[in-house]
């Protein structure tokens, strides 16, 4: 029965993979890695990760995969590949080749490892394996640094996300607005330019004159805040 | 099933992977790409986890998916900002990280 399940979720993270590579539109590729997540979430069950597996299901295929249907339907990648041909040729010949080097070194490097136990079904099962409970002891006991060093780089991206992303004077856009100075930003009766999510999402004109920034704090407040 | 045919799906997909990075030019579906291979990474991680019988490389699986998802982040904001930008989203077309 291990062997049907293991088939079925192995063809479905493939064919996802494939359709992640060959889809034309951005948003079908979108698509076709979640069915790709999900396949390799029954994979994780199998293999008796049970709480990597939940956490592929709810953060990745959930969270994640949300995140970029939101940047692509901002974006609006349906019109792109019409503009321009695919890759030349030549350059995907290359690619095949390469492709094809890298996939028989990474077999030679894990299936002609020598390594006993490939050949196996792996240690024998302990009742708790894999369990939130075991992965929490691992991570609050002997994994703790790195465990706290990943909430700060989670901290980090997502201030880098926030300043990356956020709306500022442009090289094509230099008329209508202007930068904020860190000076002009500690002065101002309202700081705009500050990067928020209502300013990035251009419901808020990012550079206005002293007198109009009034009505515009104003406006805000009546939508609710920041 | 033995670990091995869990290695091999590893090393297939990771492949896919990085043949989607070297053929493909729109930086989101490059960002799907690089999704893949760390997702070929993580299975590998934890079947030897399987192999081995204890939690370890499971540890090791779910840090590689937070930073999968800051690289995700980071990615995207770089994207959102070349849309800001009116520059192509293509990256062939875009030979210089200049500001």
């Amino acid at each position: 029965m291990a062997e049907l399940f293991f088939f079925i979720a192995g063809i479905g993270a493939i064919a996802g993979a494939v359709g992640v590579v060959t889809l034309r539109n951005p948003f079908y590729c979108v698509l076709a890695l979640v069915s790709h997540l999900l396949s390799l979430a029954a994979l994780f069950l199998l293999l008796r990760a049970e709480f990597v597996a939940a956490a592929q299901v709810i953060v990745y295929a959930g969270a994640v995969m949300v995140l970029y249907v939101f940047v692509v339907a901002y974006i609006g990648g349906g019109e792109q590949p019409a503009l321009r041909p695919p890759v030349g040729r030549g350059q995907r010949m290359i690619a095949g080749l390469c492709t094809l080097g890298l996939f028989a070194e990474l077999m030679v490097a894990t299936l002609g490892s020598g390594l006993k136990a490939i050949d196996s079904e792996g240690a024998p099962y302990r009742p708790g394996f894999g369990s939130p409970a075991q992965i929490g002891e691992l991570l609050l006991t002997k994994f703790l640094l790195p465990f706290e060093l990943a909430s700060f780089l989670l901290l980090i991206a997502a201030v880098g996300a926030v300043v990356l992303a956020r709306r500022r004077g442009g090289v094509g856009e230099a008329g209508d607005e202007r930068r904020m100075s860190a000076l002009e930003f500690a002065r101002g009766p309202a700081p705009l330019g500050v990067g928020s999510m209502a300013e990035a999402a251009g419901d808020i004109p990012g550079g206005v004159d002293a007198e109009s920034s009034g009505s515009v704090s104003s406006t805000i407040g009546e939508r609710g805040g920041w | 099933m033995n670990i091995g045919w869990y290695l091999a799906v590893s090393t297939l997909i990771f492949s896919i992977g990085a043949a989607g990075v070297l053929t493909r030019r729109n930086p989101l579906v490059i960002l799907l790409c690089l999704e893949l291979m760390l997702n070929a990474a993580n299975v590998a991680l934890i079947a030897f986890a399987r192999m081995h019988g204890n939690g370890e490389g499971q540890i090791f699986a779910i840090v590689v998916m937070v930073v999968a998802a800051c690289e995700v982040c980071i990615g995207l904001g770089v994207v959102v900002a070349l849309y800001r930008r009116r520059l192509p989203i293509d990256v062939d077309e875009l030979r210089e990280l200049q500001g």
